[in-house]
């Protein structure tokens, strides 16, 4: 019988050399989420409503501008943020879209190779467990960097043509940061549900819940905030330390919430005018120049919320590596 | 090639594998045989070093599994039950992906594919994509998956279940010609005695985590049955000699000087006599003596399923 040969398939790449088999399995998966459908899909809505978001920016652009404002050198970081209220503005989007991409890359990562009755293939080969899910996780990583860069420099390049003014090295770094924040952020959502694929056998299962904690932290937190909010408000004679108090406690509260830590770093960042992100008494505003802060300074501000999200992001991932490990492979 | 000793395996206090010690020597197909749910896979998955035993030892080819997981895995093949491909990707494409965890350099890979996939029966079908397979051309699928890294030892985990018949009868062909021509160590675990009895030079019945015999076929039922081998069917007309005692005791007492007959019992009006050897000369002649007229006289020879069910039996029992 005569075969026929076939060219090298494009998943595997046909390079000579052999590769160690990590980044084997790390070239798959990137492979794999290209490919699939919902990661298409994702990657349309993501792209749709950021043409839509720019749209509305590049629009409003010469209302944004007003005489003596503090941020007046920082005008093309606010192709990131202006809106004229039809749509949300570009970080909002990303901060809302964000998760729901990380959920959608990493609820069936695990599960469904145990469904498929790959896992237990897979694990026979003589590669250590944790390459799996290692790989999974970077693979994931690299397609969403790639997939955020690209859309951050797309919009930088689709500013300069429009407006005409290059950005400066600040603005640039600001944006660097900005992008290498959401990127930590939907890791963070990526790490949950890879959780959940560890530890839920079916896919949907895994999905839902990492739906709901989404859904959780984006509309029932804030209620559950607000209620509080006002169990505890305090009378209109407390004194000035009682309501800084109060206001620190409903803040530190909206902290839990990941999305709360990704928008206060985002605005600190593409907003530099923005110097605390507490509460400020009269004193401490007494005799401050209108100015925007230094990017080193901005940095300084939103180091907690970072760090927060970073901390997450790694207990998700320890917790899943560790179920991960425990979990014994059977087929199917 | 493997060598199991005192190996036991514990989930919380219900124990799945039992101090089992078993040998399997090198170029030999040895069968695990046992119903669902004996410990067939745990045993399996703690030889791979996929599971750890709570005591014992587990060696493959003289490695450790248990300690050095990554080394075994090189030289095994395990076929797990009901094997999965990524269904997106064709057959060669699957096969290459695990060649290239086996650090097998592109090119020999892609040649080796195809040659085993012509050797599994499945060359029409190289670029075709594997979520499109049958069952069966999964599992034949999975062998040549297990055969691309070059295995000193292969585990079959009930490779034949959901089979057709002709595709079982042309997957144990390719087993031990594979056998044969590479002289590969062979464990295959089934639950299935004809099948194993067909490629198996040595079986294992295993019950409830213990090994409770193993041997060759002919050697098995030997130890089973060593003062019943034989069953001898007799329809006696009795002619109102029975007694008081009853029709079987009578017969037994008639039967008692021939040595060797290990039991009678009377079933739907027929005798039947449990012996170690052939005596149906005598039982015959010893009914016809005593008056009684011999209807007629059936001789059984244990066949495998009543091998297999005793031993079962005895482990549900246990």
């Amino acid at each position: 019988m005569k075969i026929h040969h076939t060219n090298a398939s494009g998943w595997l790449g046909n390079s000579g050399k052999i590769s160690h088999p990590f980044w084997v399995i790390v070239q798959k998966e990137v492979a794999d989420y290209v490919r699939s459908w919902r990661f298409v899909i994702l990657v349309a809505l993501i792209v749709l409503t950021c043409a839509g978001s720019m749209y509305t920016a590049l629009t409003n652009f010469s209302k944004a501008i007003k005489p003596n404002d503090p941020e007046g050198t920082f005008f093309f970081l606010k192709l990131f943020t202006i809106t004229d209220g039809t749509l949300p503005s570009f970080f909002v989007f990303i901060s809302f879209l964000g998760p729901l991409l990380g959920i959608s890359m990493g609820f069936d990562a695990i599960n469904s190779e145990q469904n498929r009755g790959t896992l237990s293939r897979v694990m026979s080969q003589p590669i250590h467990r944790d390459y799996l899910i290692n790989a999974k996780f970077v693979a994931a990583l690299t397609v969403i960097s790639v997939l955020f860069f690209a859309l951050g420099f797309l919009i930088i390049g689709l500013g300069l043509i429009t407006i005409g003014i290059p950005p400066t090295a600040e603005e640039f770094l600001r944006m660097i940061f900005f992008l290498a924040l959401s990127i930590v952020y939907v890791a963070f959502w990526l790490n949950l549900s890879i959780l959940f694929s560890v530890k839920f056998r079916q896919a949907a299962t895994s999905a839902l819940a990492g739906i709901s904690v989404w859904l959780f932290f984006s509309v029932f937190y804030n209620l559950i905030i607000n209620l509080i909010a006002k169990a505890f408000s305090p009378s209109p004679m407390a004194t000035e330390y009682q309501v800084i108090g109060y206001q620190k406690m409903l803040l530190n509260l909206m902290r839990i919430s990941p999305s709360q830590l990704f928008s206060e770093g985002t605005t600190t960042l593409l907003m530099p005018s923005v110097r605390s992100l507490g509460p400020l008494t009269m004193e401490q505003v007494q005799g401050a120049i209108p100015s925007p802060l230094p990017l080193g300074q901005s940095l300084l501000l939103v180091w907690p919320q970072v760090t927060g999200l970073l901390a997450g992001t790694i207990v998700c991932f320890a917790l899943s590596y560790v179920a991960f490990m425990r979990k014994e492979i059977r087929s199917r | 090639m493997i060598e199991l000793v005192d190996l036991t395996k514990k989930y919380g206090s219900f124990t799945a594998v039992d101090q089992l010690n078993l040998t399997i020597n090198k170029g030999e197909i040895f069968g695990l045989l046992g119903p669902n749910g004996a410990g067939k896979s745990t045993t399996i998955l703690m030889m791979l070093g996929l599971t750890d035993p709570t005591s014992g030892t587990v060696s493959v080819c003289g490695i450790d599994s248990t300690a050095n997981p990554i080394e075994v895995k090189r030289k095994v093949g395990y076929l797990p039950e009901d094997v999965g491909f990524y269904d997106d990707r064709t057959a060669l494409e699957n096969l290459l992906y695990t060649a290239r965890l086996n650090r097998i350099p592109e090119k020999e890979a892609r040649e080796k594919a195809q040659q085993l996939l012509v050797r599994v029966g499945l060359p029409d079908v190289i670029n075709k994509k594997a979520g499109k397979f049958s069952r069966g051309m999964r599992q034949r699928l999975g062998l040549a998956d297990v055969l691309i890294k070059n295995p000193e030892v292969i585990i079959l985990d009930e490779p034949t279940s959901g089979i057709d018949p002709k595709g079982v009868r042309e997957f144990l062909d390719l087993i031990a010609r594979l056998r044969d021509e590479q002289g590969l160590t062979v464990l295959f675990s089934s639950h299935n005695l004809h099948q194993v009895q067909e490629v198996c030079d040595r079986v294992g019945i295993f019950v409830n985590g213990r090994l409770k015999a193993e041997g060759d076929i002919p050697s098995l039922s030997k130890k089973l049955f060593t003062d019943s081998l034989y069953v001898i069917e007799a329809g006696v007309e009795l002619n109102g000699l029975s007694g008081a005692s009853g029709e079987t005791q009578w017969l037994a007492n008639i039967l008692n000087p021939i040595e060797g007959i290990s039991s009678v019992s009377r079933k739907n009006g027929v005798f039947r006599i449990e012996c170690s050897r052939n005596l149906s000369a005598e039982i015959a002649r010893a009914i016809v003596h005593s008056g009684a007229s011999l209807i007629s006289l059936n001789k059984k020879e244990f066949g495998l399923d009543e091998i297999y069910y005793r031993y079962f039996e005895g482990g549900e029992k246990s």
